[in-house]
């Protein structure tokens, strides 16, 4: 247990000591909310959806979990060789526990960066509903652990650093555009709405839509039940891959 | 067998139809300083990987302090301390937050903790540097901190892969006067590589050689001298191994360590 502490401390202090890092993953978040929400406001008001700005933002806030969650996952392969991890891999500590202290040190890091990206939307103009609002952090929990266990499970799996930019421009990006993170799912057509629906992003960014503006596609019951089963699947096979981690 | 800590038995590794380690038999006496050498890619890194249960054999087996290393892994690591060839500190922490870390993981009690960090770091002169961040350290001092990070937790056996690779004279010396008061005074088993010969033919109780995945000859540096009728270590270890150079495929590492230091972490 002590173990995990101290995992999930280590991820929290390497964060925060790096602001250069914090302050860079702001960066894309921001562009998002300023040049879509503004530059696509005018024509879906037109359409008759309202505020692209309010649909936008609880978009752009998974975005920000999204990558950041996925990326401390990944980090594990530069990890692997020369970081702390291999430090961790020879002490006498079930792997289970370094998994689960890294993953949830991964996943409180894209939760806070998140929470960051709200508060910066707020700013500019973004009025959310805040009954639900402890909700809201917990589907972004969620989200977050969901996708740093992917990460770590993808880790495991590579053995070096040349997989990397495929992952992203077929994993990563893909998970995002296909999310309704950008766009309504209603009246998507065929093919694009199955694909949404088997995006497991796309409930999370429902869910914390639902919980921020009102607006749930599937539901705030359906969305929940579904990152739940799906992080414990991603949790058990990524304990599993990593468990099997030689180097 | 009381007398040994290491004792390696038909150790094999395969990797697809590259056989990295072939049918390794050695065994290592308690206390000694032990030099593990050899050429690139004679598969030096991948038995230490084995011994310290990063890596499984393809077969063979593998006692160390009398525990199996892939039955009984959680005993094997609560044995052994390690340095390894590349650097493994958290450079976004300081000293003692990375002493501090190991000795969680090692479960040593708080009080013990601390104690024990204070008087290793100092061992390796790095107490006054101790809330200095580790990326702010030069490579010598990475190293000091690792050896003292590495016998935290009291190992009977403390492995080192290449600790004084790319350091220069004067570190070098340094570190081993550390390594060599701690075999004296402690009696922990040093077992180490090295592409530096003249320092295993100084400090070395016993040398193995390695080259292609076997172990070419394992003794004392009197006797290996003398098998080979030479006078020097690097002469005898030449006219073991033979005078090519060995050709390294680039590996996944070795992109990853490019890498590394364009980043200039």
């Amino acid at each position: 247990m002590n173990a995990i502490y101290i995992l999930w401390l280590r991820e929290l202090k390497r964060y925060f000591r790096s602001r250069s890092r914090m302050i860079g993953s702001l960066g894309q978040p921001l562009l998002f909310l300023l040049a879509l929400g503004f530059g696509l406001g005018p024509i879906f008001q037109k359409a008759g959806q309202g505020s692209y700005f309010q649909f936008l933002g609880p978009g752009v806030i998974c975005m920000s979990i999204l990558f950041t969650a996925i990326f401390s996952g990944i980090q594990v392969i530069w990890d692997k060789q020369f970081g702390f991890l291999k430090e961790t891999l020879v002490a006498p500590i079930p792997r289970l526990h370094i998994m689960l202290g890294k993953t949830l040190g991964g996943a409180t890091i894209a939760t806070f960066q998140g929470i960051v990206v709200f508060f910066l939307a707020v700013l500019f103009g973004f009025r959310p509903e805040l009954t639900l609002l402890p909700l809201t952090v917990l589907y972004m929990l969620l989200v977050a652990v969901f996708f740093t266990g992917l990460g770590i499970t993808i880790a495991s799996l590579l053995e070096d650093i040349n997989g990397f930019q495929i992952i992203m421009n077929f994993l990563v990006q893909p998970l995002f555009f296909l999310s309704g993170a950008l766009f309504p799912l209603n009246n998507l057509p065929k093919a694009i709405s199955i694909v949404t629906s088997f995006d497991p992003l796309t409930y999370g960014v429902d869910g914390i839509r639902g919980t921020l503006i009102g607006v749930s596609h599937f539901g705030l019951m359906l969305d929940f039940i579904t990152l739940v089963v799906l992080t414990l699947c991603v949790l058990t096979i990524g304990a599993y891959f990593f468990s099997k981690i030689q180097i | 067998m009381n007398d040994t800590i290491v004792q390696v038995t038909g150790l094999t590794k395969k990797f697809k139809d590259f056989t990295a380690v072939d049918n390794i038999t050695f065994s290592v006496p308690k206390g000694e300083i032990f030099a593990f050498l050899g050429p690139n890619g004679a598969g030096k890194t991948t038995t230490i990987k084995m011994l310290t249960t990063l890596l499984l054999p393809t077969s063979g087996t593998i006692l160390v302090n009398g525990h199996n290393a892939v039955t009984d892994q959680h005993d094997v690591r609560k044995s052994f301390g390690i340095v390894f060839q590349d650097p493994s500190l958290e450079d976004e922490l300081t000293t003692y937050e990375n002493m501090e870390f190991h000795g969680v993981l090692y479960s040593i009690p708080k009080e013990e903790r601390k104690i024990r960090i204070k008087s290793l770091l100092t061992f390796v002169e790095l107490w006054d540097r101790k809330d200095s961040l580790v990326k702010t350290f030069s490579g010598g001092m990475k190293r000091r901190l690792e050896i003292a990070r590495g016998l935290l937790h009291h190992p009977k056996i403390f492995f080192l892969d290449e600790p004084t690779q790319g350091l220069d004279p004067q570190t070098r010396n340094h570190i081993w006067s550390y390594l060599k008061n701690l075999s004296s005074k402690e009696g922990i088993t040093i077992f180490f590589t090295t592409h530096y010969l003249e320092e295993a033919q100084e400090y070395a109780d016993r040398i193995a050689i390695m080259d292609h995945g076997h172990i070419v000859t394992e003794g004392t540096l009197k006797t290996l001298l003398k098998q080979t009728k030479k006078a020097t270590l690097e002469e005898a270890f030449l006219s073991l191994t033979g005078n090519d150079i060995r050709e390294e495929s680039a590996s996944g590492i070795d992109a990853l360590r490019r890498h590394r230091q364009m980043r200039g972490r």
